[in-house]
């Protein structure tokens, strides 16, 4: 279980989260949407820990990630997460890519580590990619390769900071399929999408966030159906 | 006025000496590289650290090596210490000296390789749990060695070069060494310099080729 309690965050005098207050059960699908600068990605980045909060805590099956003597190291290997900008190791191969934190942070040999990849490279439709550098494949292919090297750390948690955005139209419908699927199998996520059809058909829930304020949270065909905050009206308005 | 009588057999009879030093010089500049390769990631590590103390003696190193002539940081490594009664060989000194001097062009070099690599990178590999340090060695590395990878292979040739500055330690073994003596006892200085030049050239040339085929071989992204 994720647990964000009145979680506060500030770049400089621009206060990004104000006051979150949040909690993703085991299995949940949670989506969540609104416009740039709402704060929504900086919340996924403050779940593993790579952003600091200013107060408030989070907490990961108990465990808070912001104390004094957390182990982030370990903690990041029950939260996958993938970016905008797929982040390929452009120095190894689509296996070795997926292999590399394995070995290095799991300790896994490589016989292991080489089959959980075949398997999850296989998962998300790279069977035939293993031996190919990430500059040769498409942003959708790379994009997938990312999400199997963190699925491959067999993670309890997967979150998603727009990983579509960055993609071609065309190579968009490959990687929420990648999504869809995840979803279907009962991993625990959280996406951060303007794919409003997306989040509409896989989510558990939807939130809205406006201006570092989670405006609205309710499952899809509440919140899209019969949306109550004025801002949310507007913006699903604008979107759609 | 032009009666100089070119002696090559003279010469030539020296080359098997000539090589043997030519010898020497290589493994100076291998092993000289080895340890500015080395000098410099921790020079490079130091600046990233964000502890002020280790980037001023990163940055201190690399302003000296590169803005200072390599003769006077090998003579100040032979003579310079000898004042604190630290006695090098010839070998010793110039080996320093010259790693000193690659390790802060290499660690420059290093640097700049280091900001065209994007900041997700790391951000990436330590999202997987990957430590700072192993973030470092398995992600950021590789793709700095590769971009500074020419620019070693330029430093390589210079360490090759600056070989022959070991002339102001009394260094008399390698190439330029060996050849200075010969030259000292036949007066062949023309067919003698020659040759070695020639030497010199193909070991460099050497270098620039076998790093390509290297470079070929090791970076097939």
């Amino acid at each position: 279980m994720i647990e964000i309690e009145n979680v506060r965050k500030s770049f400089g005098p621009l206060e990004v989260l104000k006051g979150i207050n949040l909690t993703v059960a085991k299995g949940e699908v949670l989506t969540v949407i609104g416009g740039s600068g709402s704060g929504k990605s900086t919340l996924l980045t403050c779940i593993n820990g790579l952003e600091a909060i200013d107060s408030g805590r989070i907490l990961v099956d108990g465990i808070e990630v912001h104390a004094k003597g957390t182990n982030l190291n370990k903690l990041r290997q029950k939260i996958g997460i993938v970016f905008q900008q797929w982040n390929a190791f452009p120095h190894l191969t689509v296996l070795e890519n997926v292999m590399l934190a394995q070995v290095k942070v799991l300790k896994r040999s490589r016989a292991q580590a080489e089959a959980e990849a075949v398997k999850q490279l296989n998962h998300v439709g790279l069977s035939d990619k293993l031996a190919v550098y990430p500059a040769r494949l498409s942003g959708g292919q790379q994009q997938r390769m990312a999400i199997a090297r963190a699925l491959a750390m067999s993670p309890d948690y997967m979150l998603f900071d727009e990983v579509t955005s960055a993609l071609d139209p065309q190579l968009v419908g490959e990687v929420l399929d990648t999504l869809r699927m995840l979803a279907s199998e009962g991993m625990t996520m959280i996406c951060v999408t303007h794919e409003m059809k997306f989040a509409r058909e896989v989510s558990d829930r939807v939130a809205f966030f406006h201006k570092g304020v989670m405006a609205e949270i309710a499952p899809p065909e509440q919140l899209f159906g019969a949306p109550k905050d004025p801002e949310l009206q507007k913006f699903l308005a604008a979107t759609h | 006025m032009f009666n100089y009588n070119f002696r090559w057999n003279q010469a030539l009879n020296s080359l098997p000496q000539m090589l043997e030093g030519a010898l020497v010089t290589m493994e100076i500049a291998v092993l000289s590289m080895a340890i500015g390769i080395t000098i410099a990631i921790v020079l490079t590590l130091f600046r990233l650290s964000g502890i002020r103390a280790l980037s001023a003696v990163a940055a201190t190193w690399v302003e000296i090596a590169r803005n200072t002539p390599a003769l006077f940081q090998i003579y100040m490594v032979h003579f310079g210490l000898g004042g604190f009664g630290i006695h090098l060989s010839p070998y010793l000194s110039l080996l320093i000296g010259i790693a000193f001097n690659n390790a802060g062009y290499l660690a420059e070099n290093f640097r700049g390789a280091l900001k065209a690599i994007p900041e997700t990178q790391t951000r990436a590999a330590r999202s997987l749990g990957m430590t700072p340090i192993q973030a470092f060695h398995n992600v950021i590395m590789p793709q700095m060695l590769r971009i500074s990878f020419l620019p070693m292979t330029n430093q390589m040739v210079w360490a090759i070069l600056m070989t022959s500055l070991g002339a102001v330690v009394a260094m008399n073994t390698d190439l330029y060494g060996v050849t200075s003596d010969l030259n000292a006892r036949t007066f062949r200085t023309f067919e003698l310099f020659a040759i070695a030049a020639v030497i010199f050239y193909l070991i460099t040339k050497a270098i620039t080729l076998s790093a390509r085929l290297v470079a070929a071989r090791l970076f097939r992204y």
